[in-house]
């Protein structure tokens, strides 16, 4: 009897297993991302109480685009060959594929903003005011957030045409409580001004709503046709 | 489970569009189980989106289609499909392959996938990419994921194309003992030639519809 | 049917007509802003208008999902697209308004700004129904609606704490309305709320019929035998 968990599980792994035989990808998408860092710094170049200031929106943006890249490139593995009509055809649940995707984003995600981050201490000469520590909790909601929906609407995408562009488009206005949330929190703990505290929450409650929302809708998105 | 299932596919009144364009213009048909049968027509002819649904990768706009007595959804595990593009990671090799398919059907272990393997004629120890199989290795290994978890319906759209004689008339003798063994197989293909002496019947479509069914490869051109 | 749409379209102008001399005649001037003020009748009613579309097309594409049927996607799209229409006039008269009277273009207050984000999310429906495949479009849409429904309490809060930290102005103001000029309002919001359902009913037909044509060019047998003719019914053929 296979579980969702066993075909989520064997999912990932496959896709870990691809990703490290085919290293081109991850290669691009982590020298895209040091690249919006430097540009980035080109364009907003502040003093160090500015800094603290703007790092926030600047750091997230920054995130926000390399995960665009991608949460592009990973579904588009499934279409080489149609692959994906393997699995629609068999009885896996579509939520493994899901699952399988989405936490493979995440990490995905996660290692291309562990390059960013300390590039942008370093550019801006950050230094956090406020508990770093609570840093953690944002980060990491923050970045479930963006790629919950963002492997959602990469797997609608797949159905239509400019499937590049169609990811963005329909990702981020949906984002924007989210990046707000993840924005604020920086800048808060940064500048050391109060708690962000209901900001984390606004994260969680966001990260509840789309991650229920993604399960329940997955399945009928993986069959339209 | 209390009734058994029933022993036939139907194709019920289907109806397939693609806004301006129908690709199955109401399709109605019954198909005996453990029989071969093979699926011919033009290009455009609605083989392709037929074969489609049949294995629930397509909703038809109207109609329905059961397979023994379920929609093709439900009967997941029953069925199994190939199509021209191999359904196949290119940068792992065949059991690697087939072994993650597998999981998807709860099969676990390797002794199923070298068997399903061997049974199309490839080595199971190749560890060689699929990627850099040949056509007709490619198209044997993709059989191999189509048959893994021993389905009752076999849904093959083209196997045989681009694929040396040889390759193609061992799959035509595998397929015809699979259907020896009570399994009912569909296939579309250009080369009905093969097909000759091993299939049931020639289904004929045209133009989104079935025109013809015969049980030679001689017909009369229906206008 | 067919004759009670000239009927609605009469009342409709003669409401139209009368909330406009309402507007800018006879509501009383405010004291503050001056006649400017006046553009908050063409405001707030586009905004309420477009936020019951807004529900509707949610009602629509969750029907939609449930039970499949072709007529709710089309009063979905048809919602839409209407919707975005008034959406805009509200983002459009919200800066002519703010100018003059503020000397800001825009402001992020809250119900601007979730109106803003309504905005972007139905245009990107907008353009993924453009972009999909016709088969799966209904389908897409549909869950795009529900999860675009998900966010916007999600950014009137987000937007509603940040403004208690970081104030601003608020266009329209806060406090109570002069009974005269909730009167003028409501006529107001009726005679746009006709207006909308009246050019989602002629909309709505127009997709219907849109609908079937393709329907009747997808089934026309290229052969002419005329075999598939009878094999079809066309969608959406009311009784009339």
């Amino acid at each position: 009897m296979n579980s969702v968990w066993a075909v989520t599980v064997a999912t990932l792994v496959k896709d870990i297993r691809l990703e490290w035989r085919s290293k081109d990808a991850l290669n691009s998408m982590l020298f895209f991302s040091l690249l919006v860092v430097v540009i980035f710094s080109f364009s907003f170049d502040p003093t160090a109480e500015e800094s603290r200031e703007i790092a926030g929106g600047l750091v997230w943006v920054a995130f926000l685009f390399s995960a665009v890249v991608a949460l592009n490139q990973t579904w588009a593995r499934e279409l080489r060959n149609q692959v994906l009509d393997a699995y629609r055809v068999s009885p896996a649940p579509a939520n493994s594929l899901f699952l399988a995707k989405a936490v493979g984003n995440f990490f995905l995600v996660s290692l291309l903003e562990a390059v960013m981050a300390p590039l942008f201490i370093v550019f801006y000469n950050l230094r956090s005011l406020g508990p770093s520590w609570e840093l953690i909790p944002v980060a990491l909601l923050g970045t479930w957030a963006l790629v919950v929906n963002g492997t959602f609407f990469a797997a609608i995408s797949l159905r239509t045409r400019s499937r590049e562009i169609m990811l963005p488009l329909l990702l981020f206005p949906i984002s924007i409580p989210a990046v707000q949330s993840m924005v604020e929190a920086t800048r808060i703990i940064l500048a050391g001004d109060g708690t962000a505290r209901f900001w984390i929450i606004l994260l969680l409650t966001y990260d509840v709503v789309f991650t229920t929302a993604s399960l329940a809708l997955f399945q009928t998105v993986l069959h339209a046709e | 489970m209390a009734n058994p299932p029933i022993p036939v596919i139907t194709v019920n009144n289907v109806i397939k569009q693609f806004g301006r364009f129908a690709a199955l213009r109401g399709v109605t048909a019954e198909f005996d189980a453990g029989k071969f049968h093979a699926i011919l027509g033009e290009n455009g002819a609605g083989k392709t989106t037929l074969l489609r649904a049949l294995a629930g990768l397509a909703q038809p706009t109207r109609g329905e289609i059961s397979i023994f007595g379920k929609t093709p959804q439900q009967a997941c595990r029953e069925i199994g499909y190939m199509a021209h593009p191999s359904l196949l990671y290119d940068e792992m090799s065949g059991v690697e392959n087939l072994r993650y398919f597998g999981r998807l059907y709860g099969i676990v272990g390797d002794a199923r996938c070298e068997e399903a393997i061997r049974s199309v004629g490839l080595d199971p120890t190749l560890t060689r990419a699929v990627g850099q199989y040949s056509q007709g290795m490619r198209q044997r290994m993709s059989l191999a994921r189509a048959i893994l978890h021993d389905p009752r319906v076999l849904l093959l759209d083209e196997p045989f194309s681009n694929v040396d004689v040889h390759s193609a008339r061992a799959m035509v003798g595998l397929l015809k003992g699979m259907r020896d063994a009570g399994k009912t197989v569909f296939v579309i293909t250009h080369q009905a030639r093969l097909l000759e002496g091993a299939a049931d019947e020639f289904v004929w479509m045209q133009s989104g519809e079935i025109v013809d069914r015969t049980s030679s490869l001689n017909r009369e051109d229906v206008q | 049917m067919k004759r009670l749409f000239p009927i609605l379209s009469v009342i409709t102008a003669a409401l139209l007509a009368y909330a406009l001399y309402e507007a800018l005649v006879v509501a009383p001037t405010e004291r503050t802003m001056g006649d400017v003020q006046r553009i908050f009748y063409y405001h707030v009613p586009s905004a309420w208008t477009a936020f019951l579309l807004f529900l509707v097309n949610l009602v629509a594409s969750v029907t939609y999902l449930v039970r499949r049927n072709p007529k709710a996607d089309a009063l979905a799209v048809v919602c839409a697209e209407v919707g975005v229409v008034f959406c805009t006039i509200v983002l459009v008269t919200g800066p002519i308004w703010a100018r003059p009277v503020w000397g800001i273009w825009w402001t992020w207050d809250v119900r601007l700004t979730t109106t803003l984000v309504l905005w972007l999310i139905y245009v990107s429906y907008l353009v993924l129904r453009r972009f999909s495949d016709s088969a799966q479009t209904p389908v897409l849409a549909a869950v795009l609606a529900i999860f675009g429904a998900l966010d916007v309490p999600l950014v009137y809060f987000s937007i509603w704490f940040f403004r208690t930290q970081h104030p601003q102005p608020v266009i329209g103001g806060g406090g109570s309305l002069d009974p005269r000029m909730a009167h003028v309002l409501l006529i107001n919001w009726l005679a746009f709320s006709c207006f909308a359902f009246l050019v989602c009913w002629s909309r709505y037909r127009l997709e219907l019929m849109q609908r079937e044509i393709e329907e009747a060019h997808a089934m026309e047998s290229l052969a002419g035998t005329g075999v598939a003719a009878k094999a079809s019914m066309p969608l959406g053929r009311s009784s009339r």
